[in-house]
């Protein structure tokens, strides 16, 4: 399933275009934000801008999923939390691919790596 | 000093329907068993009744919340002075509303219930229930999960409790604990889903559904009814049992979906449980049942924390052996079965068997010593409640 592309995310669905991950920031204090809104939390200023970071991170937890939840599911798979080397306080929650799920650990480095579906580029990971 | 204003409010009547897999019947229909059960419990009539509450929960997946007050008001012929039903809720949250509608003045009587289908929904369309509500393309939290295959609690669930694991060191065998006691109790519960025999061994050899979640880890839906009466306090004393509301609590603290919590391992039952302690005199101590919620063993153990029975990272260990949380244990925990093995009832399963003890009408499974105080609570992720309730 993909996500239905708005106004308000769409930089971050199409970041992939580009090949940079990016992530809504406040350009009065400098908070950044996750998922993306209308007001920054920290400051309730309106000025928000979407920022490119580098694309490392760190995998916070991570589950192997068995269950196929729809038929064309290949399982299993690995579903991980991951913290943002700029922004640790922002969360995605993403697949680590290209390896074996058994290889996967929490505190692994990691680096993005974009799947495109049309218009949607899908933020995924692999271990570095 | 701040009025306790829950204390207003007692639980007069207790009514459930059938519970089971596929029972081929419409949610009103099992919303009317447990609706008439609970009122002539409480020894009332119909026309007693002039306020109905419900909720459809966290999530509205098909069958959830099949049943609208309008739809029972419009059955029964009702005639209500006050009404709600909460799509934006916590599982507790008609209860909370019903507690404060009665406190309150606005209503005498008010009938709370659940009915759930979902096992009858799930028998259309087998996926996941997150998935299920929105096929096509995914939208607000759920467009940050369900791209990535990540549709089901389980998934969720399953990376706190991989963390958690990671953190204190807990083990499967700890774990299996929340669902081996709910099974033993559900054995000896006559209307339970799942009353057969599970040994650690059938647990450990399981199918894996989310690491380090297996089968026996995921309550599993039913179809069936719940419902209460909640009445003034003027009135408990014409009624048969009444069961007093001591303090309540559904506060709403934190991040809205589980990955972006600052500490993956700590959720919404943190701030649940410090609301629920601070409008009571009552401690953790004090209580001698526990329902704690169990949609996903994992819950039961962090809720454990939460209401301070043991320490940050000690839930485990707490569970260990299963003898703490068996019915004659320190803490008996989840005496019908709990969720997973009783039956999915969003919480109202817990409410209901929380009264159950404190009536002491729980038959074989009663918990011995005339237990006074109950602790029930409800969610657990980023949403969560909880109830303190007493018999007097």
């Amino acid at each position: 399933m993909l996500p239905a592309l708005t106004p308000s995310n769409s930089f971050f669905w199409k970041a992939g275009h580009d090949g940079r991950l990016k992530i809504l920031r406040c350009d009065a204090c400098g908070e950044w934000l996750h998922p993306p809104g209308p007001v920054c939390p920290a400051c309730l200023s309106r000025d928000l801008t979407p920022r490119p970071v580098s694309g490392r991170a760190t995998i916070e937890t991570y589950t192997i999923n068995h269950q196929a939840w729809s038929a064309d599911l290949l399982v299993p798979y690995v579903v991980a939390i991951v913290s943002l080397e700029e922004c640790s306080a922002v969360r995605l929650t993403t697949n680590v691919i290209d390896c074996a799920p058994e290889d996967v650990h929490i505190g692994d480095a990691v680096r993005v790596l974009f799947e495109q579906h049309g218009d949607v580029w899908l933020p995924l990971f692999v271990r570095t | 000093m701040t009025t306790i204003l829950e204390r207003s409010a007692v639980i007069s009547g207790l009514g459930v329907s059938a519970i089971g897999r596929r029972l081929g019947r419409s949610g009103l229909d099992l919303a009317i068993d447990a609706v008439l059960d609970a009122v002539a419990d409480a020894g009332l009539t119909r026309s007693d009744i002039d306020g109905v509450a419900t909720g459809s929960g966290y999530s509205p997946a098909p069958g959830a919340s099949p049943v609208s007050t309008m739809e029972l008001k419009e059955a029964l012929r009702l005639e209500l002075n006050w009404y709600s039903a909460a799509a934006d809720s916590s599982q507790m949250s008609a209860l909370i509303s019903a507690t404060m509608a009665v406190a309150s003045g606005q209503a005498r009587h008010v009938v709370v219930f659940r009915a759930v289908t979902e096992a009858s929904a799930r028998q259309q369309a087998p996926a996941s229930s997150s998935a299920e509500a929105s096929r096509g393309e995914a939208e607000g939290w759920l467009q940050w999960l369900a791209p990535f295959n990540a549709p089901s609690a389980v998934n969720w669930i399953g990376m706190a409790a991989a963390r958690y694991f990671h953190e204190f060191g807990a083990a499967r065998e700890q774990l299996a604990q929340v669902a081996l006691n709910g099974r033993r109790n559900a054995a000896l519960t006559s209307d339970a889903v799942y009353r057969e025999p599970l040994t650690m061994d059938e647990y450990l050899s399981a199918r894996m559904i989310s690491t380090p979640l297996c089968l026996f880890d995921c309550d599993v839906p039913v179809d069936g009814a719940v419902a209460m009466v909640v009445s003034h306090v003027d009135v408990a004393r014409d009624l048969r049992l009444p069961v007093h509301i001591e303090s309540i609590a559904g506060p709403l603290y934190g991040r809205s979906t589980w990955d972006q919590q600052p500490d993956l391992t700590r959720f919404a039952g943190a701030d649940a449980a410090k609301r629920l302690w601070s409008r009571t005199d009552l401690k953790p101590k004090d209580v001698d049942v526990a329902q704690l919620y169990d949609g996903f063993s994992f819950l039961s153990l962090i809720w454990l924390e939460d209401m301070g029975f043991c320490g940050r990272g000690e839930g485990a260990a707490f569970v260990e052996g299963g003898g703490r949380i068996a019915l004659g244990g320190e803490l008996p925990m989840n005496t019908s079965g709990g969720q997973l093995s009783y039956g999915r009832l969003h919480g109202m399963g817990l409410i209901h068997e929380a009264c159950v003890q404190l009536r002491g009408a729980g038959g074989a499974r009663q918990v011995p010593n005339d237990p006074r105080v109950a602790l029930v609570t409800n969610g657990g992720g980023p949403v969560a409640s909880a109830v303190l309730l007493v018999r007097k």
